[in-house]
């Protein structure tokens, strides 16, 4: 577990030649080449699909690369799994974080590599004894006897990157680690990634940030289609052409967003308040207030767990509201079904596509008229027209430029993510909403795809329409809304117009400041 | 008072060891993630194998021992189905629960001339003090191992991590396929003890109707349980505690004896009313895994 002295004549820490990795017909990787100093933070940035992770679970030993060589220190090695990796100095924080929920911190970092006593009976005492000491020398704070599912977000990465250490990791990869964090964990985060290369570690940090990778990386390769494009010094270059070259063409990494004119009230809330679906007399949502008016964008922002998805879902008729109003054209709609408020008028983009937005087993066109199937001209008297469901939709693929452009009796499931999203953002509109709901609308989509679907929120709202957007993405919130409120604790702790709003105040309540102290 | 309440316990303690050994391959197997639906049909197989080999052998700890190394080898069909094949586990549980008996009862036919009853065996398993059978101390015992492994060690630790989150433990070198593989034969094991212990302490020869429904009620005292070694050993008390009171008061003239016989299925069908909902399960419990998804 010591770091043993290694023999540091090569330069590079890392080397991976010509790898290429196919899944069935579809090549994931052709011919990639990576190489990373000792002692640097080397970003490796892409699209969503790119090959990033791809790239990364080869190195891990999650996946076998089909072509290709690997070098660790100078020397070719085989890595046929993850506990390999774990030998050869490698340790993997995922995006999705590999913890057991009910474990204790001390438990999962001692997963399969147990200290023990005799008879296998675990010995604790021995292992934090072990453990204190790495935490000390990189300042990674852990309650070690909390249980997972009771402690934050960052604390969660701070538990995966002290497993990888626990392990004697020399090399860490940190897929999208800012993804879930607040902005001041994000630069805990950064000072944790010093500290590790400060004292010889090597980092490569998978992102599609630019702002990240100027911030701490080194140097940076950038891969498209599961191809390489490049690899650049960091301080020689400027965000316009990591994007470019990501992308493969040039990106607008801010929209246009002209300024608004709203015009009266359509939709409020007044003192909602939402139970915690773990307890009776916790609220999840606390005598909330807003105000939406027509021609404009509310940027709700907040860090993941703070009621969002608890409002949205209460507006939405999918979760019980225990007091408080809801209205919209000045009709109530709380504690309503599903259908009766989208009949009002509200619509939304829901947070998980996967899990709410989409049926990814169905074809294209019958999600197009998820919502609409009922109405003529797609049935009638019970029976579905299937020829109006699909001419409308093949207008939809064409308005919303949606790729495959002939994919209205394709399942789905085999679009990509940006294309789903245009499907749901295109079925949405369609049901001309006075309200619409747009929560976090670009996760996990590439920046052609965000800069679509902003394009989009920004030409709805010009034309009159009530956006709630609802987004973790601080840059997100700043770069659309009209307004910013932000949201902490359940409670809506202050809000901002587009000119006051900044990374600073807001991010400082996000984390759940309050502006006394400020 | 005593005299009346001792053979109540001793029936409650005979009844329950077979629920006991068969709750406990239920929790093994759950908790590393794999429904097993199986258990009745594993114990079926087990009870006719334990009752032939002893009547055979004349030696009914052989007759244990052939119990549960077939329900070792049956199970392996089930892991086969929902580890390697991804198979639903439901489905190829029940798959178990008809093989079991028919499997059972067309070797019957072969070996005891034609009937679907094995003979009677000639020594049962032998008895201790209050009357108490020797398999009663082995269901505790195996309670108490089951118990310290999953609580303390770290072959433990590896098997909750397996049912949880088995890609967080595949990501650490733990290999999920061949953990799983191993509780359910230990689950197998275990349930074919179950059967066995029915035939050889609890009565003496196997018949088609020897297991009836104790496997089920074993999976409930799992749930029950809430997927612990102990909790499922006292829940397995408290089911036999009830057959037990069937058995006693059901020749009495106060309650029909068909509402009594009824007590342990219904006293089950309450359980999982009130304490499905609430109990925790495995997270990864029923889903198999499937390398590289997430």
């Amino acid at each position: 577990m010591e770091n043993l002295p290694k023999k540091d004549t090569a330069e590079y820490f890392l080397q991976m030649k010509n790898i290429t990795k196919c899944f069935g017909k579809f090549r994931a990787l052709d011919d990639v080449n990576l190489n990373v100093r000792r002692g640097s933070v080397h970003a490796l940035l892409g699209e969503n699909g790119a090959g990033k992770t791809t790239l990364m679970n080869i190195l891990y030993g999650l996946y076998q690369a089909d072509l290709g060589e690997i070098f660790i220190n100078g020397e070719l090695v085989q890595i046929k799994n993850p506990s390999v990796a774990i030998d050869l100095g490698i340790g993997m924080v995922h995006q999705h974080f590999k913890l057991v929920q009910n474990f204790t911190v001390a438990q999962n970092i001692m997963l399969g590599c147990e200290v023990t006593s005799p008879f296998g009976v675990l010995d604790f005492k021995e292992f934090n004894k072990k453990i204190a000491k790495i935490i000390d020398q990189y300042g990674l704070k852990v309650d070690l006897k909390a249980r997972i599912e009771n402690i934050s977000v960052g604390m969660q990465q701070r538990v995966e990157i002290l497993k990888t250490l626990y392990r004697g990791a020399d090399l860490l990869i940190l897929d999208e680690p800012t993804a879930v964090l607040t902005p001041a964990e994000i630069e805990e985060l950064i000072n944790i990634i010093f500290k590790l290369t400060s004292s010889g570690k090597t980092v490569i940090i998978i992102t599609h940030k630019l702002k990240e990778i100027k911030a701490v990386a080194q140097s940076c390769t950038i891969i498209r289609k599961g191809k390489y494009v490049d690899t650049l010094d960091v301080e020689k270059t400027n965000k316009h052409e990591l994007a470019k070259k990501m992308v493969g063409r040039d990106v607008k990494l801010v929209v246009d967003n002209p300024p608004e004119n709203p015009g009266e009230v359509v939709f409020e809330i007044s003192d909602l308040c939402i139970k915690k679906e773990t307890s009776e007399n916790l609220f999840a949502v606390k005598d909330l207030s807003l105000k939406i008016r027509k021609g404009e964008i509310l940027g709700l922002a907040g860090v993941e767990g703070n009621g969002q998805k608890e409002i949205a879902e209460a507006i939405m008729g999918l979760r019980k509201v225990s007091s408080g109003k809801i209205t919209i054209n000045g009709k109530e709609i709380q504690n309503l079904t599903p259908y009766e408020v989208i009949k009002n008028k509200v619509s939304i983009i829901h947070e998980d596509r996967h899990k709410r937005g989409l049926i990814l087993d169905f074809s294209v066109a019958e999600n197009a008229v998820l919502e609409e199937y009922r109405e003529s001209p797609f049935s009638r008297n019970g029976i579905l027209n299937y020829k109006a469901i699909n001419k409308f939709t093949k207008e939809l693929i064409k308005q919303y430029d949606i790729a495959p452009e002939r994919c209205h009796r394709r399942r789905i499931r085999k679009l990509s993510g940006g294309n789903q999203q245009k499907v749901i953002i295109g079925r949405e509109i369609h049901s001309n909403p006075d309200l619409l709901i747009a929560m976090q609308p670009t996760r996990g989509l590439d920046v052609g795809a965000i800069e679509y679907v902003h394009k989009t929120l920004i030409k709805e709202r010009e034309k009159g329409r009530a956006i709630l957007l609802i987004s973790l993405e601080l840059d997100e919130i700043l770069a659309l809304s009209s307004r910013v409120a932000v949201i902490y604790n359940g409670e809506i702790l202050g809000s901002f117009s587009r000119k006051e709003a900044n990374e600073e105040n807001v991010g400082f309540l996000m984390a759940g400041g309050n502006e006394n102290v400020a | 008072m005593l005299d009346f309440l001792i053979p109540i316990l001793t029936t409650t303690f005979m009844y329950s060891t077979p629920l006991i050994f068969a709750a406990l391959g239920g929790v093994i197997s759950e908790r590393s993630g794999v429904i097993n639906i199986g258990i009745e049909g594993i114990m079926t197989v087990g009870a006719f194998f334990a009752a032939s080999v002893a009547y055979y052998t004349s030696n009914p700890w052989l007759g244990l021992m052939a119990g549960g190394v077939v329900g070792g080898l049956i199970s392996l069909l089930h892991a086969l189905a929902s580890i390697t094949f991804s198979a639903d586990q439901t489905i190829s549980g029940i798959a178990l629960n008809f093989i079991g008996p028919g499997l059972s009862v067309f070797l019957c036919k072969i070996f005891f001339n034609g009937q679907t009853k094995t003979y009677p065996i000639h020594n049962k398993l032998p008895k201790l003090f209050y009357n108490l059978d020797v398999t009663v101390i082995l269901a505790i015992i195996a309670a108490i191992v089951l118990w310290f492994m999953f609580k303390k060690t770290k072959w433990g630790l590896r098997i909750r991590a397996i049912g949880e989150n088995p890609y967080a433990a595949d990501s650490l070198g733990i290999n999920v396929y061949r953990t799983r593989y191993l509780c359910v034969i230990v689950s197998g094991i275990l349930a074919g003890i179950g059967g066995a212990v029915t035939t050889l302490s609890v009565i003496s020869q196997f018949s088609p109707s020897a297991i009836s429904g104790q496997g089920f009620i074993a999976l409930a005292a799992v749930i029950f349980g809430k997927w612990t070694s102990l909790g499922a050993y006292f829940s397995c008390l408290l089911f036999a505690f009830a057959q037990a009171l069937a058995v006693t008061f059901g020749g009495a003239d106060f309650i029909p004896s068909e509402i009594i016989n009824m007590l342990p299925y219904v006293l089950t069908i309450f359980v999982l009313i009130f304490f499905v909902g609430k109990s925790c399960a495995p997270r990864a419990n029923g889903k198999p895994y499937i390398k590289g998804e997430r």
